[in-house]
């Protein structure tokens, strides 16, 4: 999963980066809304944690100008001002849920979770297809009924797989929900990591289409 | 019960009955005047009538019947009484209400006289070559009924008038005054947050006036209110997102599996803590140059506080290149000196803080007629041209942050300035990029506000805020 952040605290954006991380998310902090907006426009995120009280601007703005937009991504407001008529006007303006700050990291984890698995159209943690069956809550999979055990990697790109099976992954998208923009990315990393994971949830249940990309192979295929 | 509807309409009944009673006065006599005139000549045209009937006969022939026939024409309800005297004093006729009595002893003209009680008003002619005196009179007191009659007339409707005279008074008062009615109701019913302006449209003049000073000060409390609700905004995320930063960082340092990680997280609290502990530093000193305001001013060398401040730096804050003008230790300026002090290493500190390193601060001082002015360059990014009368409030954060700032180094070094004496001009330099921060003391008028901290909030925005029961926000702009 990844996941903008739009926040200008450094203590704080540096937590929910290295937070967020160890509940198997990847994560870009930007600082102002004109980065914000900047960075929705080139990368693709499953959302985004935005900040209201912001350097070059309000996020409710950024928020709403998104909207206008049409931006369908899901944004959970995180602010200090989390009085009734705060979180009213947030909502309104297009936020899929707020948190006051201070929190709990686990809870906005959990939020930031809930908000992009219902855009996904899913109501729970549970995805499962082909008898493979993944808790994007406790960053666990199983085959069959039988748990294996996978990294961070392999989960994000059988994750990412999964949200849409039959929809064909090329290498850069599965490789931008890898990594954020500071980490290195190997040439032949995502070929590695899918190899990796057919050996654990059997050969035949990614497909490999050459040159184009992945894909989950359908039950009956 | 002080009622403008109902001082008006005493007044208006008062006066409108005062009116009618001089009218009436004035009727009264005037008609009192006219009908004795035309009664008195009633009198005379009637004596002069008896007069030439009597002229044709011979005194001694007047019958009984000729009598009669004077007191047909005379006793129009009988008001008048005739008598017939001789010269020579024998009373040869009278009309049936007349008395015995010669009504008058005038010889001619008119005359009153009291008779069996009764006044009578009595004209006399008479004609000596017929031998014959004709006395015509009336009582008086038929006169006063026939006024009185007169004036029970004029009153009578008066006495119906008057009620609905006051209806219609209290009525058109009413509809007159119901502006002002829904003027005050309207303010009756409104919430006390509610401070939406009142509609103008419709309004008479006379109240135009109040109404659009009402809405003046609407919008003028609905301003401060929302400063006010930015200031708290502002402080409440200036200390709550460094304690957000904090718990994350806690729990990132409880439950990452990594040796390297829980480093990194305890060494962010560590930085989170230094942060959070300069901003409540700065809050407390806010606090204190509030209440610090009135405190004597005294000459102060500016080169020594500049030259204080700069000693006591930490380390940290020393990699600047600092020249200090020797200008500034012949520099004495009336001031608080420990106001002066906190100004001095705000401003200083802001200058090192927003400089790319190396950087240069020059602290130097211009005396003119009119001021001394103490100022401070640096050459730092300066500050963007819109953000220049923003940076003094407090919590603000302009575009050229740094990590350690909360808002407040400006806001403080503009109030202690203001304590100082002096006021704080902040202006880009024209020569390179980098901030001119100057203290002037006005020498011409060296009259200081009595409490520089709340000299921009009007008394009457501070009494609306205690009324609305928002003095604790606006004694305390930090909660």
């Amino acid at each position: 999963m990844r996941i903008l952040v739009v926040e200008d605290d450094s203590v704080l954006a540096d937590g929910l980066k290295v937070g967020l991380g160890l509940h198997g998310a990847t994560l870009d902090v930007v600082a102002s809304c004109a980065d914000g907006d900047a960075a929705l426009a080139t990368d693709e995120f499953d959302a985004v944690v935005l900040d209201v009280m912001l350097p070059d601007g309000s996020g409710l703005d950024l928020l709403a100008s998104l909207r206008a937009k049409g931006e369908r991504i899901p944004v959970l407001l995180l602010t200090a001002l989390d009085e009734v008529p705060d979180r009213i006007k947030g909502l309104d303006a297009g936020a899929d849920d707020y948190l006051g700050k201070p929190f709990d990291l686990d809870e906005l984890a959990a939020r930031v979770r809930a908000i992009s698995r219902r855009q996904q159209g899913r109501a729970s943690s549970y995805v499962s297809y082909n008898g493979v069956t993944l808790d994007v809550a406790r960053l666990t999979a199983a085959v069959d009924g039988n748990a294996i055990s996978l990294s961070r990697r392999e989960f994000a790109i059988l994750s990412a797989l999964m949200d849409r099976p039959g929809i064909v992954f090329s290498k850069s998208d599965l490789e931008a929900r890898l990594y954020g923009w500071q980490e290195e990315i190997e040439s032949n990393t995502v070929e590695v990591h899918v190899h990796k994971l057919r050996g654990k949830i059997g050969r035949s249940k990614i497909e490999t289409l050459r040159g184009i990309g992945y894909r989950m192979r359908t039950a009956s295929s | 019960m002080n009622s403008l509807k109902h001082k008006l309409f005493f007044i208006l009944v008062v006066t409108t009955g005062l009116i009618w009673l001089a009218a009436t006065c004035w009727i009264y006599v005037g008609t009192t005047r006219e009908v004795e005139n035309v009664l008195d000549s009633r009198l005379q045209e009637a004596a002069r009538m008896v007069l030439s009937l009597a002229s044709s006969n011979d005194v001694g022939s007047f019958q009984k019947d000729s009598i009669a026939h004077a007191d047909e024409l005379l006793t129009y309800e009988h008001q008048l009484s005739c008598q017939i005297w001789s010269l020579d004093g024998r009373l040869v006729a009278r009309t049936s209400g007349a008395p015995d009595e010669s009504l008058s002893d005038n010889r001619t003209g008119f005359s009153e006289r009291t008779i069996q009680g009764e006044k009578w008003r009595v004209f006399t002619a008479e004609d000596p070559a017929k031998n014959v005196r004709v006395l015509v009179g009336d009582r008086l007191g038929l006169r006063k009924t026939f006024v009185a009659d007169i004036m029970r007339g004029l009153l009578a409707p008066l006495f119906l008038i008057i009620p609905l005279l006051a209806f219609l008074i209290w009525a058109s008062l009413n509809r007159g005054l119901r502006p002002l009615q829904t003027l005050a109701e309207d303010l009756r019913r409104r919430n006390v947050d509610d401070l939406t302006p009142l509609k103008t449209r419709d309004i008479p003049v006379e109240i135009q006036p109040i109404v659009s000073s009402l809405n003046n000060l609407f919008k003028k409390v609905k301003e401060a209110m929302r400063h006010e609700r930015d200031i708290t905004a502002f402080a409440a995320h200036e200390l709550r997102t460094p304690l957000a930063g904090l718990r994350t960082q806690a729990q990132i340092a409880m439950t990452a599996p990594d040796e390297n990680i829980r480093k990194t997280a305890l060494s962010q609290i560590l930085f989170a803590v230094d942060r959070t502990t300069r901003l409540v530093r700065q809050l407390l000193t806010i606090a204190r140059l509030d209440s610090e305001s009135d405190a004597p001013l005294k000459s102060v060398n500016v080169g020594d506080v500049v030259e204080e401040v700069i000693d006591a730096l930490p380390m940290s804050d020393k990699n600047a290149d600092v020249t200090i003008d020797p200008v500034l230790r012949n520099t004495i300026v009336r001031a608080n000196r420990e106001s002066l002090l906190l100004a001095i290493r705000n401003l200083h500190e802001n200058a090192v803080r927003h400089m790319p390193q190396p950087g240069t601060i020059r602290w130097s001082s211009e005396t003119t007629e009119d001021a001394t002015t103490v100022l401070v360059e640096d050459s730092g990014p300066g500050i963007p041209r819109e953000e220049l009368a923003l940076v003094t409030n407090r919590f603000f954060r302009g575009r050229n942050r740094s990590s350690l700032g909360s808002g407040l180094g400006l806001s403080i070094a503009d109030l202690a300035v203001r304590t100082s004496g002096a006021r704080l001009r902040l202006r880009n330099r024209d020569d390179i990029s980098g901030l001119r921060a100057e203290m002037v003391w006005d020498i011409r008028s060296p009259q200081r506000p009595a409490n520089a901290a709340h000299t921009s909030r009007p008394y009457w925005v501070r009494v609306w805020l205690r009324m609305s029961g928002r003095s604790k926000i606006s004694e305390a702009p930090c909660p």
